[in-house]
């Protein structure tokens, strides 16, 4: 409370530039770690092909789009541990429903799938703001519950789909070196997720993860924004369980799997704070791809995958574990 | 609610003696009982969809399955307490069997040790992230079960190529399945004898007093002059060292040592927690309820074979039971406060 | 500033009757409130008057009992944040509604508010050019103030409450807002101006209500310079039933006794800048300070639960350094904390609150001695006349009991020097005599107390010695047979002591 005049325009003693990298350091730093992975793997393997960059994306497509769901919900400051059931329920539906279907049908029915699977995120967020019980609580007990929908659904794995909806990810665009499956991603996070960021109900989102009493002080719908996160996350869940059948050619109900906690894994790479509140999907979308590289590069290495889990795993909790600090540093000032 | 004529001549008046101040308020102080009709209820169930299949054979074969279920609850018990939560716990309890087998040729009662050493080992890492590095517990816990799992598999790789095979010791056997008399299994006094400590502790020491007020309100802890930091590190190794005992029972049980063994028993875990009642929050609940809520789980995994029911419907019976049963003890809760 | 000539205007906003009860608590009785079309008005009252409950109405946080309220003539119920400001009313709260993790240009397309009209309104206070792309995070506290004021100007509201907005905001910057809404009111708009800072109020303000007990006591024109009528308003002229003066016993031997907990020169977090203070063996030694005036950062850094940024603490003569509240409770201080809900455990019983110091360490994590510990918790209840069984649990006792709670607590434990911070804070009347009558026993048995109370009519009923803190610094200090609520509240507000007293305190 001095009475300079410190508070005239109030942004701190740095250019604008070096304020926004530095408030986007972590993105900036995982995008420079994937450039070097990237680097690496062209070291050890020349042969490196548009063949090998197509899987990669493939195989990172489901998982980058399941960290995108968890982390819309994580910017409500909440979590949702059902999103490998969701999963499995939308690559069942899809398999099922499109094994006879020709293309165009099949591109109607994945809009089915994905309506139904944006309700089922609703169905979430619904019983979790009416009974009141804890968001972990409830979407494990969901998880249950959506991976029996799953079963019941499809029994065995099976189903199918049309060869031009696989192609969809499983194909390149122009030239052999841009993958389907990274177009793919990145359309469908722009075309459903921008719009929404920049719009007063996506900011209503990360308003209620930031600062609840703020948010409705400021006259937002707390019980809105979250209902909203927790359809998105069904959506977005539902496009990773499409890109799986894209991925597979059939439906399996028990392919829910690690889905889950990878991705809760991947947005906390990405930068994504636990707590709610802030960060994007740029970091998470990078984080999904480096460790499907990492993977990668030690199965091409000969490293055998139980390996690559724990260095996964170490990185993960290294990583958290400065993040921590960095946080508690900051906080004691 | 106040009618008592004469005696308890009608339901009313039954349930005024037994309930004065109304149910929600007798269920919410006495949960045990509400469980323990559960109990009865799905035990009933049982016999009338499958009758004559209660027996004292069922029962023990039920408490036998129930037990490590209900010793790797009881790490994730004390660490919800906290308000935390614990990922791990079906990787350390897998770890602890595994090992504990592949040692097992050398010396049972070493292997044993090394097993439960290594669930200290592993909750302690987990509690110093958490406690000094202030990471949250679900995702420290789920790194580490990352990277726990990793190494198992790098180990087993190891072990199978020397040519080492996992055998679990007779002691272990004896105890996962055996019986004293005939009738009464050896897992259930190992469980009950834990149990005990366990609920003791709780009630009983300055540890239990502090692990609930950490979970209640850490600031209050911190005016009062305890050290949250030591309550949470100590309360992840013991959930690790919990966790080790029930892996460990449960290899003696099934008789296998696989790197499967106990990983479907991280999410029946902390359901049997919040079917026990004990707050997802923290500062309110004890290990008897999860106790319960582990006899519940597994007659309901049991009634479920006994009804022929497709994997499908067990599951989605599974989530909705624990979704009831939280959804009650937060209308209970609410009402009150 | 002399009153203007717009008292004659038509009235913009009416309150009559308004009252709301929570449970047994009385917060409103019956308030009125008028304030006409281009009129700067205040709402002034001591704590618990009232002044809170007011605002959550208006601002549709919370719903009256009774009551109407009018805009322009217009009956308006206002349900919700949304209806309040349909009904033409803008607020700037007591805390700042912008979202910490977005950036301004963000924090304004949330509420639909164009950023140009949020310009427009920070350059006529002159903040120019300010880069949106900021969090609001990073900024200081004075520039979220003024930015939530341009938020509500830019909403083009008909009535503008500001509640304690300036208490944050550096002298030149009140000025200017000042001077600015001074301009803005005059196109038939008003201001409602609710603040405990009695030398702003009377310079801005065409007319002042002051609330005491959950009623208009009164309405009044101020004159800068003579605010003792609002005073006056605040405190009632009816005697207060001040109860007991407590003789402050052998004050001729105060400066011999020993001082067991000395402060010097201590700072931290900006709002404490420089306080030195001894509290000695057997006195109660009170705190007189109006809200954030730096009361806080003492006493939390004098029971460990923060570091000092600068200056000395000492125990029986010797520095020591907390780094915890641990450290500071094995030197024997210990800290009550206004807010029960931070040192109570809510879902345990008393028992185990009670006994919860007696378990803070390691060695003492074994199996507990029950008969023992039942006790010791059971003398501490008695003495303090605990109206409840041990076992019962602490959520369900009244707030005086539960404070007593927190008491008993270090009473059981031991302690040589007992921080208070404003322990009777919401407690009924009975209670607090207890209260205050339990801290003089454990005085004159030996013990040192340090006590805040935001209840300045009540200090004289439980301290020795009173010191006055204003804006950082201690500003004042006197016996308290002459700290009198009029010299305390002139004194609190940074004012000189009336010059009527006997014995004038140090001026600001």
């Amino acid at each position: 409370m001095n009475g300079s005049a410190a508070t005239t325009s109030g942004p701190p003693p740095v250019s604008m530039t070096r304020y926004l990298i530095g408030r986007n350091g972590w993105t900036i730093g995982v995008y420079a770690l994937l450039g070097l992975l990237f680097f690496f793997t062209f070291a050890v393997n020349p042969k490196f092909s548009a063949y090998d960059l197509r899987s990669l994306a493939l195989g990172a497509l489901p998982a980058a789009l399941a960290a995108v769901a968890e982390a819309v919900v994580v910017f409500a400051a909440g979590i949702d541990l059902s999103v490998g059931a969701l999963i499995a329920v939308s690559n069942v539906l899809a398999a099922s429903l499109m094994v006879n279907a020709d293309f165009a049908h099949s591109l109607g029915l994945a809009a089915v799938v994905l309506a139904a699977l944006t309700v089922a995120g609703l169905i979430n967020g619904l019983i979790i703001i009416l009974s009141r019980v804890p968001d972990i609580v409830v979407t494990l007990a969901m998880s249950f519950v959506w991976s029996g929908v799953a079963l019941l659904i499809m029994s065995q794995p099976g189903g199918g789909a049309p060869p031009e909806f696989l192609a969809l990810a499983t194909g390149t665009f122009m030239t052999p070196w841009v993958p389907n499956a990274l177009i793919v991603l990145v359309v469908t996070v722009a075309i459903v997720w921008l719009p929404i960021r920049s719009r007063p109900i996506g900011l209503s989102i990360f308003a209620t993860g930031s600062d609840p009493q703020a948010a409705m002080r400021s006259g937002v719908n707390v019980v809105r924004a979250r209902l909203t996160a927790y359809a998105l996350c069904g959506f977005f869940s539902g496009a990773a369980g499409l890109a799986l059948t894209m991925n597979t050619g059939a439906g399996d109900p028990l392919s829910g799997g690690f889905f889950t906690l990878t991705a809760v894994a991947t947005i906390v790479l990405g930068g994504v704070s636990l707590a709610g509140g802030h960060g994007g999907l740029l970091g998470p979308l990078a984080a999904a791809y480096v460790l499907a590289l990492i993977s990668s590069d030690l199965i091409f290495l000969g490293v055998s995958p139980s390996y690559g889990q724990v260095i996964q795993g170490t990185i993960m909790v290294l990583v958290v574990m400065a993040g921590g600090l960095a946080a508690l540093r900051r906080s004691a000032k | 609610m106040s009618e008592s004529f004469g005696g308890v001549t009608t339901w009313r008046g039954l349930a005024a003696l037994v309930a004065p101040n109304g149910w929600g308020r007798f269920l919410q102080d006495r949960p045990l009982v509400a469980l323990a009709a559960l109990l009865v209820l799905l035990t009933a169930l049982v016999d009338i969809l499958s009758p004559g299949a209660v027996s004292p054979d069922w029962v023990a074969a039920t408490l036998i399955f129930a037990a490590p279920l209900g010793l790797i609850a009881a790490g994730q018990t004390l660490v919800i307490l906290t308000g935390g939560i614990d990922l791990s716990v079906g990787v350390v309890a897998t770890t602890a069997g595994y090992v504990m087998a592949t040692l097992s040729p050398n010396g049972a009662v070493e292997a044993i040790l090394v097993g439960l050493g290594l669930g200290v080992l592993i909750g302690l890492i987990n509690g110093f992230g958490v406690a000094v590095f202030q990471v949250q517990p679900l995702i420290m816990t789920l790194g580490m079960g990352l990277v726990v799992t990793g190494v198992l598999n790098v180990y087993a790789q190891q072990t199978v190529a020397a040519g080492a095979v996992p055998v679990v010791p007779d002691v272990i056997r004896q105890l996962g399945a055996g019986r004293i008399l005939g009738i009464i299994p050896n897992s259930l006094v190992l469980w009950s004898l834990l149990g005990v400590v366990i609920i003791v502790a709780l009630k009983r020491s300055g540890y239990g007093r502090v692990l609930y007020a950490t979970g209640n309100n850490r600031i209050a802890c911190r005016l009062a002059g305890v050290r949250v930091w030591q309550v949470l590190l100590v309360t992840y190794a013991v959930a690790g060292l919990l966790s080790a005992v029930g892996g460990i029972l449960l290899s003696g049980t099934t008789n296998v040592a696989d790197r499967g063994l106990a990983e479907p028993y991280l999410l029946p875990s902390v359901a049997a927690v919040v079917i026990g009642g004990t707050s997802v929050f923290g500062g309110a609940g004890g290990y008897s309820g999860t106790m319960m809520g582990a006899l519940i789980l597994t007659i309901v995994a049991g009634l479920l074979v006994v009804v022929h029911a497709p994997a499908a419907m067990g599951q989605i019976v599974y989530g909705g039971i624990i979704l009831v049963v939280a959804a009650a003890y937060a209308r209970v809760v609410t009402e009150q406060t | 500033m002399i009153v203007s000539g717009a008292s004659m205007s038509e009235p913009i906003l009416e309150i009559h009757g308004l009252a709301k009860n929570y449970g047994p608590v009385v917060a409103l009785r019956a308030a009125d409130v008028t304030v006409r079309a281009g009129e700067q008005h205040g709402i002034m009252g001591a704590n618990g008057a009232g002044k809170s409950t007011l605002v959550k109405i208006l601002t549709g946080v919370v719903r009256p009992d009774a009551g109407t309220i009018s805009v322009r003539g217009q009956v308006r119920a206002i349900r919700s944040p949304t209806e309040a400001r349909r009904s033409g009313l803008a607020t700037v709260y007591q805390e700042s509604s912008l979202i910490p993790d977005l950036t301004l240009e963000q924090n304004f397309r949330l509420t639909r508010t164009p950023l140009p009209a949020v310009r427009r309104w920070l350059d006529e206070l002159g903040l120019h050019g300010f880069d949106a792309r900021i969090m609001a995070r990073e900024l200081p506290l004075a520039t979220l103030r003024v930015l939530d004021l341009a938020r509500a100007l830019a909403a083009d509201p008909q009535i503008l409450i500001l509640d304690e907005m300036t208490a944050a905001l550096p002298a030149d910057l009140t000025e200017t807002v000042f001077r600015m809404l001074g301009q803005w009111r005059k196109s038939g708009r008003a201001l409602v101006f609710i603040s405990h800072r009695l030398a702003d109020v009377s310079s801005i303000c065409d007319g002042v209500t002051v609330l005491r007990d959950g009623v208009t006591a009164g309405v009044v024109e101020p004159v800068r310079g003579h605010e003792d009528q609002i005073v006056a308003l605040m405190l009632g002229n009816v005697p207060r039933p001040v109860g007991v003066a407590v003789s402050s016993a052998e004050e001729s031997h105060e400066s011999s006794r020993a001082a067991v907990l000395e402060a010097r020169g201590l700072r931290a977090g900006g709002a404490l800048r420089n306080v030195s203070l001894e509290v000695r063996r057997g006195e109660v030694l009170g705190v007189a300070a109006l809200e954030g005036q730096g009361q806080q950062e003492l006493f939390d850094c004098l029971a460990g639960v923060r570091r000092p940024d600068g200056g000395e603490i000492l125990v029986d003569g010797r520095v020591r350094s907390f780094r915890d509240p641990q450290d500071a409770i094995r030197q024997g201080v210990v800290l009550i904390p206004a807010d029960r809900a931070q040192a109570l455990l809510r879902l345990r019983s008393v028992q185990e609150n009670v006994a919860l110091p007696m378990v803070n360490r390691p060695k003492r994590w074994g199996l507990i001695n029950v008969a023992r510990e039942g006790s010791q918790v059971l003398q501490a209840i008695r003495r303090l006349e605990i109206d409840t069984r041990a076992q019962s649990e602490v959520r369900r006792m009244s707030g005086g009991n539960q404070q007593k709670v927190t008491i008993a607590r270090w009473l059981a434990s031991g302690f040589k020097t007992l921080l208070c911070f404003d322990p009777t804070r919401g407690i009924d009347i009975g209670t607090k005599r207890q209260i205050y009558g339990l801290i003089r026993e454990l005085a004159a048995s030996g013990a040192a107390v340090l006590i805040f109370t935001s209840e300045l009519s009540e200090i004289q009923l439980v301290c020795d010695r009173v010191i006055v803190v204003f804006d950082g610094s201690v500003v004042g200090e006197m016996p308290a047979r002459v700290a009198d609520e009029a010299t305390l509240l002139r004194t609190a507000h940074g004012m000189a002591a009336d010059p009527g007293s006997a014995v004038a305190g140090a001026v600001s």
